[in-house]
């Protein structure tokens, strides 16, 4: 029987968290995402002995969770845009050890102290890198409180898979609304014991060190062919996406997370003006849904990219495209979330442009 | 004239050497832990590190806990500690060894986890984790080399410099006016509840040498008593970046650094001979 439930989508993530069988959680209060913390100190304890510890800052959370996850066990810590930053020399020592964890950002909108409402505009340090060094981050975008749950359990797949932190790239006002949710049933933790993993010196074994240091640029470098070798093999399997509408679609609307559901709305409106459009969604950030985009590109006149922010994700739509057809965009900043009906304006404007 | 002295001694002691009684069994005195990696360290001559390192292995080795031990090596001389102490290791963010020991403990909380951190890493960068971590009384054994300057990047002033001290960055010796006094941080941490055991101990003699051993020990056997968290400063010596001797750098230990960092308990389990 499915187990269906009203949640706010911090809440549902950190339930998600729980049911995966998560170890250890460790995190920082931060507004929109407080209630992760909250919520998992109220219940994960008596039901799996969750590990749940508030640290006295992202970057002893994010340490916390290095030091954690080098054992093998299941860890996760959340955060949003400015507790993000702080942990990204961390998250990049993570990601050069092969460490796997997920990370969750449910973003605010800055620069700075910025606001506390939603934003997408930590879509560059996500995707591109954020901390130093070359390393990549699986990146996740959900569009609802059931990606929320959905994407936890398939982020931890993808982290232990790959060996590679994961990243959910939410939002303000993901993490903060109410929608029905299916829950998965509770996954028991497991007591595996990786090769790979800090879990004592054994006899049988040579000893287990973990470390992103590596003196001899000879070294240094093999570690860094090993991780683009890796990058590049998850460029191949891991590419998500959703496609709604767009096989007899003019205009196609391409937008991640919350934007992808707005930008439905439009399309709707659109219809309604006779206007044919329809909306691409990538799921997966890293890696980039670059081919299905260009592929799409040969039979639409055009792409606008709506995003929370100056225009990120849009680099990589052109990219994508390569010139074949025009990419617009639109967005919005600073908290602001844009409306069907600016958009739909939008697209009013690109398409008398096209048919004029 | 010393030179002369020095190679007729050397080769006084080749010849012993070359004696098969000195080498027999009895003789024997001094093993190498398996704990211990046989490979050349890359401390300086005369440095305090290869002692500290050598009395973590050897209470490893001793307490035969070598299958239950995780050590977290911090940024600065000791980043390749892992190179040398044959355990599992996980090599920490500048400052953040001890952060990264509470992941660890907490997650595998019947394992002994300790982190060596020295003076940059523990009481500058580090400040905050320190501190949080000892107050939340995790049950790792924290051991913190204080050299009072920056090792690993050229002896730069480190937050325990002695006032007047000279580093690359106090060219005229540390001003209080400018740099503020030297950090006592186990003083301040010692009053944190959630320490349950601090002392500070050195490895200038061969008498100090076996009650830092001991001071580690301690801090070992405590962890499985989950009552909170051992910590354990030795005063060390920098000869390369202090521009002396060994032999002269331990004497302006003695003479400087125990002054104003003195040796001995600062907090002692209430009944410890009970509880271990």
């Amino acid at each position: 029987m499915k187990e269906l439930k009203l949640m706010k989508g911090n809440e549902a993530l950190a339930e998600a968290a729980i049911r995966s069988g998560c170890d250890g959680y460790f995190g920082y209060p931060i507004t929109p995402q407080s209630e992760v913390l909250e919520y998992l100190t109220q219940h994960a304890k008596e039901r799996t002995g969750m590990v749940v510890l508030q640290a006295e800052s992202e970057i002893a959370s994010i340490n916390m969770i290095y030091g954690a996850a080098g054992t093998g066990k299941k860890v996760m810590t959340s955060s949003s845009s400015p507790g993000i930053s702080l942990m990204q020399e961390g998250i990049s020592y993570i990601a050069c050890a092969e460490l796997p964890c997920l990370l969750v950002n449910v973003v605010r909108g800055g620069p700075g102290l910025g606001t506390i409402q939603p934003s997408q505009g930590d879509y560059f340090q996500t995707v591109k890198g954020g901390g130093h060094g070359d390393y990549r981050l699986i990146v996740l975008a959900p569009s609802t409180v059931q990606e929320m749950v959905d994407h936890v359990k398939l982020g931890f797949d993808l982290a232990f898979k790959w060996r590679n932190p994961v990243m959910i790239l939410s939002d303000g006002a993901l993490g903060q609304m109410m929608e029905k949710v299916e829950l998965f049933p509770q996954m028991p933790r497991t007591n595996e014991i990786y090769p790979w993993a800090t879990t004592g010196k054994t006899k049988d074994r040579e000893r287990t060190i973990i470390t992103s240091l590596h003196i001899q640029p000879d070294k240094m470098q093999e570690i860094n062919l090993h991780l683009q070798k890796k990058y590049k093999a998850i460029e191949v399997e891991e590419i998500r996406y959703e496609m709604i509408d767009c096989e007899d679609a003019d205009l196609v609307l391409v937008a991640f997370g919350l934007v992808a559901r707005i930008c439905q709305k439009a399309a709707q409106l659109a219809k309604e003006k006779g206007i044919k459009v329809g909306v691409f969604r990538p799921i997966s950030l890293f890696p980039y849904p670059y081919k299905a985009l260009n592929q799409l590109a040969d039979n639409v006149k055009a792409f606008l990219t709506v995003e929370m922010n100056a225009g990120q994700m849009v680099e990589d739509v052109r990219l994508a495209v390569n010139g074949k057809i025009p990419v617009e965009f639109t967005g919005r900043m600073g908290g602001i979330i844009p409306t069907p009906e600016e958009i739909l304006n939008k697209i009013e404007e690109i398409y008398v442009g096209e048919t004029a | 004239m010393n030179e002369k002295r020095l190679l007729e001694e050397e080769k006084h002691f080749e010849t012993m050497i070359a004696e098969e009684s000195l080498c027999s069994n009895e003789n024997l005195v001094y093993e190498k832990p398996e704990t211990l990696i046989d490979t050349p360290m890359h401390y300086c001559p005369g440095c305090g590190h290869g002692v500290a390192h050598r009395l973590i292995a050897e209470v490893v080795a001793e307490l035969d806990i070598q299958d239950e031990t995780i050590g977290v090596a911090p940024v600065g001389c000791s980043v390749f500690a892992y190179n040398y102490l044959n355990m599992d290791m996980t090599e920490a963010a500048h400052g953040r060894a001890s952060a990264v020991a509470t992941g660890i403990k907490r997650v595998l909380p019947d394992k002994y986890v300790f982190s060596y951190q020295g003076d940059g890493d523990l009481a500058a960068i580090g400040t905050g984790e320190t501190i949080h971590t000892c107050n939340r009384g995790e049950n790792i054994l924290m051991i913190f080399i204080n050299n009072g300057i920056y090792g690993m990047t050229g002896g730069q002033m480190a937050p325990t410099t002695l006032v007047g001290m000279k580093s690359t960055t106090t060219p005229f010796g540390r001003d209080v006016e400018i740099m503020g006094n030297p950090l006592k941080i186990t003083e301040l941490i010692a009053q944190l509840p959630g320490v349950y055991y601090c002392t500070r101990v050195a490895v200038n003699t061969p008498n100090n040498v076996r009650k830092a051993k001991k001071a580690i020990m301690n801090g070992f056997k405590y962890q499985e008593l989950k009552k909170g968290l051992s910590f354990v400063e030795i005063v060390s010596n920098c000869p390369s970046n202090w521009k002396m001797t060994p032999i002269e750098s331990n004497k302006w230990l003695e003479e400087n650094m125990l002054p104003y960092y003195p040796l001995g308990d600062l907090k002692v389990p209430q009944n410890p001979q009970k509880a271990v």
